[in-house]
């Protein structure tokens, strides 16, 4: 299979698509103890979502997601990751 | 009274001996009443199953008529039947065990991880569905079973309840349901776990039915008509039915009838007892009445909009509520409701007696039923007594502190007001009530917005509340005022419509200078501190006036600093030029400096709903009570105003002069209809220049789009100038009352193009739209251009052309409607359990966040200024002008 790692061609480029990333496990212990939550309560994204797959999260992983909202200007979101 | 939490709710199958076990009576006799009029022993109605008649008892329990619940009865199948809301499952799972030894086909390694996936999810509680469905798709795939090396043969369903097993030459063999139910009966319990069943519950075998129980008779009681002839209920009909069948299937079986006979018994039993549950099934006739009606059986009574779940659970019939029609009333306030006397004497609120309110109840109850008085009296120890034109003076007398009393609702107490379809949150809203005289109730016309409320015929309900938390709440969240603002849009939702606007606007528009009476007039009453002083004096008589927009300065709060553009600011930025503001030729900037009004027209922009950019300024400055004022006082000034001036539109005033007529007829529509000509010439001539992207016919036709929409725009504009803007239509629509300038255009000069799907009217007869024209004629005329007005009258094929269209627009909406009610209804299933948490997190009932911050910003539309607090330009704007 043809790969095109040299190119920035990568749907994370595109303006749809939020910025995600594999938050450290120091953060995730903060955001859970903020929140008073288990790590199951985050909502949940699927191991198989394109976004996913290109930042090499795994299942378990929590990943933050840099929205751009009209009315909030930044917003971080948390999913947590599963199969 | 302990409250109890549900921890979990279990679901399973009957089992036979379950179903043998709670049977009070197994029912033989397909027979309901003996000659002698009672109940037949062992019948369908038998005494042990319930007591429908009065002065009998239950042989059961014992219990009378109203005290006896009904039991369960049971009729023993001489033939095991497939159970028709399994159907599907049976095959399913037919499909995916081993026909010899009953295990699931997948091997070990996959049977563990299934079940262990099912585990995992069950403990995560989410849907299992997906994995479930793996199995069976897995199971049945395979050919051979791993366990038993039996080989595998495809199975055929045959709807609804019929399975066929074909081997490998191809032959079929039917299954009975007997062989089914042998089938099932190998699955070993710890398979059971892999269809996402429970095998203490829900035993495979038990879809196939060998015991039918038999509901108590109060659950299908029998109905007694005028002529004393009893009828039974239909479930009745189809349970004598299933119990002729299964005799006939007993004696035939016993006398050794041919295999034919008997299997042609079985699926008629198979038939009724499927009808019974479920009497709309494709392909399979409906059990009907003698009449020819359909019978209604088990599954009527559940599903769709009148059925257990949506009828009688999720939604049912309430007390304390009433329903009339609704007319306007502007003269009360926009959170009150009228209430007819009748109905308030029907509704009741129960209040304690304490020592405060004795003899205010007392003398309530002197009135006895007559308002305002008195339903009932309840007494200390929980007796209730109705209140009777013979005992209302006793009882008025023996009051005393801790009884309770139902009293009738009364001017002031909290009700909720409610219209459907209830598509938001305002659709119910907590009004005060104001009893009139009259049938109706009334209400301001300026909440008819967030209802959607008109007056053709529209009914609403009303609610009284009952207990002080729940109007302690309406108050503090449901009134009326409180919701001004739309949480949808951050903008008022009430204000003034319709003859307001226009009032407003003709109040507003220059600078009317009126006389003292009239000024009083206009004022009449409106609260206002004192008369301002007049603007100046009358040059002939030196009497004093007033402006307009003094007037209506009048009724703004002090200190209330604002500036906009209304709605006939022509937006002269947009054209490049510089915006002139308060020296705008047209006064459409308006500018209100301390409460005064110093410029511009006041209009849809400044005090319509949706819109009510003063109305906003006001409801976030100075809150819900003065705003409410306001938009009473600014309701009431337009009409007293509107009064005065008079305003009327009819028919004439879509009257344009001949010279007009001729100027629409020649500039516009031939100039257009001349265009489209050459157009076609050129099209035929093969000159006609394609447009990127499209074809040459393409072209032509949105050429000749364009074309005919222009000369329906220069007609208009030509109207316009026609009629003036002294014109009561075109008043109305420039102030945005009512109508548009496009409907304006219509009614008085061409009604212009229409269109099925975007495009000029092209079907009918093969290459003309009708039999009047010639086959491929393109022109204006044979594609559905009206170039009439309303007013002038349609010709014949221009009439036929627009009902073509309005065909369109009719069946739009009605597809609309019902497609929007189901989106609503499925939205609202998925989203009522959400709740914003303190910590300002969107949570579900198991606590998964859905929202860290609710709307991401964590600010109430209806609060908040555009996702901030506050609007920090305008806190600075206020502070400077102050
Ligand atoms: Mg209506
Ligand atoms: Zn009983
Ligand atoms: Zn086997
Ligand atoms: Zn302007």
């Amino acid at each position: 299979m043809m790969q095109r790692k040299d190119t920035k061609d990568t749907i994370l480029e595109h303006v749809l698509v939020p910025e995600h990333e594999i938050a450290e496990e120091a953060a995730v212990v903060e955001l859970l103890k903020r929140y008073k939550i288990e790590k199951e309560q985050l909502p949940k994204i699927k191991s198989t979502d394109p976004v996913i797959k290109e930042i090499k999260a795994k299942v378990g992983d929590v990943v933050r997601i840099k929205r751009s909202s009209r009315t909030a200007g930044e917003c971080l979101f948390y999913r947590l990751v599963i199969a | 009274m302990r409250t109890k939490k549900i921890k979990r709710i279990r679901f399973g199958l009957l089992s036979p001996k379950e179903i043998r076990e709670m049977s009070a009576s197994r029912i033989i006799t397909p027979d309901t009443y003996g000659e002698d009029g009672f109940p037949i022993e062992r019948g369908l109605v038998n005494q042990h199953i319930g007591v429908i008649d009065p002065g009998l008892r239950c042989k059961t329990c014992g219990g009378r008529m109203d005290e006896c619940p009904g039991h369960f009865g049971r009729i023993d199948l001489e033939a095991a039947v497939i159970h028709i809301g399994y159907a599907k499952l049976i095959y399913k799972i037919l499909m995916a065990t081993c026909r010899k030894c009953g295990k699931v086909i997948l091997g070990e390694e996959d049977r563990k991880k299934f079940l262990e996936d099912i585990a995992e999810y069950r403990d995560r509680q989410e849907d299992i569905s997906d994995i479930v469905k793996l199995v069976f798709k897995e199971a049945a795939k395979k050919d051979v079973c791993m366990y038993c090396n039996e080989l595998q043969q495809r199975i055929k369903y045959d709807k609804p309840t019929t399975y066929i097993e074909i081997d490998e030459e191809k032959r079929e063999r039917r299954l009975m349901p007997t062989d089914v139910r042998e089938r099932l009966e190998r699955i070993p319990d710890e398979d059971i776990a892999l269809f996402g069943m429970d095998a203490k519950n829900a035993r495979p075998e038990w879809m196939v039915i060998t015991v039918l129980p038999v509901p108590p008779v109060t659950a299908r009681p029998s109905i007694t008509l005028e002529t004393g002839q009893r009828s039974e209920d239909d479930l009745t009909h189809k349970l004598v039915d299933i119990i002729r069948i299964n005799q006939r299937f007993m004696e035939n079986r016993d006398a050794g009838a041919p295999q034919l006979i008997i299997e042609d018994l079985w699926e008629l039993l198979q038939y009724h007892v499927n009808t019974y549950f479920d009497n709309d099934i494709r392909g399979v006739p409906a059990a009907r009445h003698r009449s020819g009606r359909p019978l209604k059986t088990i599954s009527h009574r559940l599903k769709g909009k009148e059925g257990r779940f949506r009828g009688s659970l999720s939604g049912k019939r309430v007390n304390f509520s009433a329903r009339t029609v609704i007319s306007p009333d502007p003269d009360i306030d926009i959170d009150e409701v009228g209430v007819p006397e009748a109905i308030a004497k029907e509704l009741t609120i129960t209040v304690k007696v304490n020592e405060r309110n004795l003899t205010m109840l007392q003398e309530l109850v002197k009135h006895g039923k007559n308002y305002p008085g008195v339903n009932y009296v309840r007494r200390s120890d929980g007796r209730k007594i109705k209140v009777t034109a013979s005992n209302y003076e006793t009882l008025a007398e023996e009051l005393e502190i801790g009884w309770k009393v139902e009293r009738h609702i009364r001017d002031g107490d909290i009700v909720l007001f409610n219209r459907q379809p209830s598509l938001h949150r305002l659709s119910i809203m907590a009004h005060y009530v104001r009893i009139m005289p009259g049938k109706t109730f009334r209400i301001n016309p300026t909440v008819c917005p967030p209802y959607n409320a008109d007056f053709d015929g529209d009914e609403m309900n009303m609610h009284v509340l009952q207990t002080e938390e729940a109007r302690a709440e309406a108050r503090m969240l449901m009134a009326v005022a409180r919701n001004i603002i739309s949480p949808r849009f951050g903008k008022p939702i009430i204000g003034s419509l319709h003859d307001y606007i226009t009032g407003i606007f003709l109040l507003t528009r220059g600078e009317k200078k009126i006389e003292k009476e009239i000024t009083l007039d206009i004022l009449y009453k409106i609260d206002v501190d004192g008369l301002a002083a007049p603007a100046g004096t009358f040059d002939h008589t030196s009497t004093p006036y007033w402006t307009g927009k003094q007037i209506f300065s009048m009724i703004l709060p002090a200190g209330l600093n604002l500036e906009f553009p209304g709605k006939t600011c022509a937006r002269c930025i947009t054209v490049g030029a510089k915006c002139e503001k308060e020296n705008c030729p047209r006064d459409a900037y308006v500018m209100i400096k301390d409460g005064e009004l110093l410029c511009g027209i006041i209009d849809e922009v400044a005090l319509g709903s949706f819109k009510g950019v003063i109305i906003e300024r006001i409801f976030r400055r100075y809150g819900e009570e003065v705003t409410k004022v306001f938009i009473k006082n600014a309701a009431r000034l337009a009409i007293n105003y509107i009064k005065q001036a008079g305003f009327s539109f009819g028919i004439s005033d879509e009257d344009i002069p001949i010279e007009g007529k001729e100027e629409i007829r020649i500039e516009a529509i031939r100039e257009a209809e001349k265009k489209v000509e050459a157009l076609i010439r050129a099209y035929e001539g093969g000159e006609l220049e394609p447009l990127p992207g499209r074809t040459v016919d393409e072209t032509l036709e949105l050429l000749i789009m364009q074309e005919l929409g222009r000369a329906r725009d220069d007609s208009g504009d030509i109207a316009e100038k026609y009629l003036g803007i002294e014109n009561s239509g075109v008043l109305m629509a420039k102030s945005g009352a009512r109508g548009s300038l496009l409907n304006l255009t219509q009614m008085a000069a061409c009604v212009g193009q229409q269109s099925v799907r975007g495009e000029r009217i092209k079907r009918g007869y093969q290459g003309r739209t009708l039999p009047h024209f010639k086959p491929g004629d393109r022109s204006a005329d044979a594609r559905g251009f009206i170039r009439a007005s309303f007013k002038d009258g349609l010709s014949p094929s221009e009439y036929f052309f627009h009902a073509v269209g309005g065909r369109e627009a009719l069946v739009d909406t009605a597809v609309r409607t019902s497609q929007s009610g189901y989106f609503q209804r499925r939205l609202i299933n998925a989203l009522q359990d959400l709740e914003v948490k303190d910590d300002g997190t969107v949570r579900d009932t198991r606590g998964i966040i859905v929202q860290f911050k609710y709307g991401d910003d964590g600010i109430d539309p209806s609060k908040g200024e555009f996702g901030k607090v506050v609007d920090i330009d305008e806190v600075i704007n206020e502070a400077i002008n102050r």
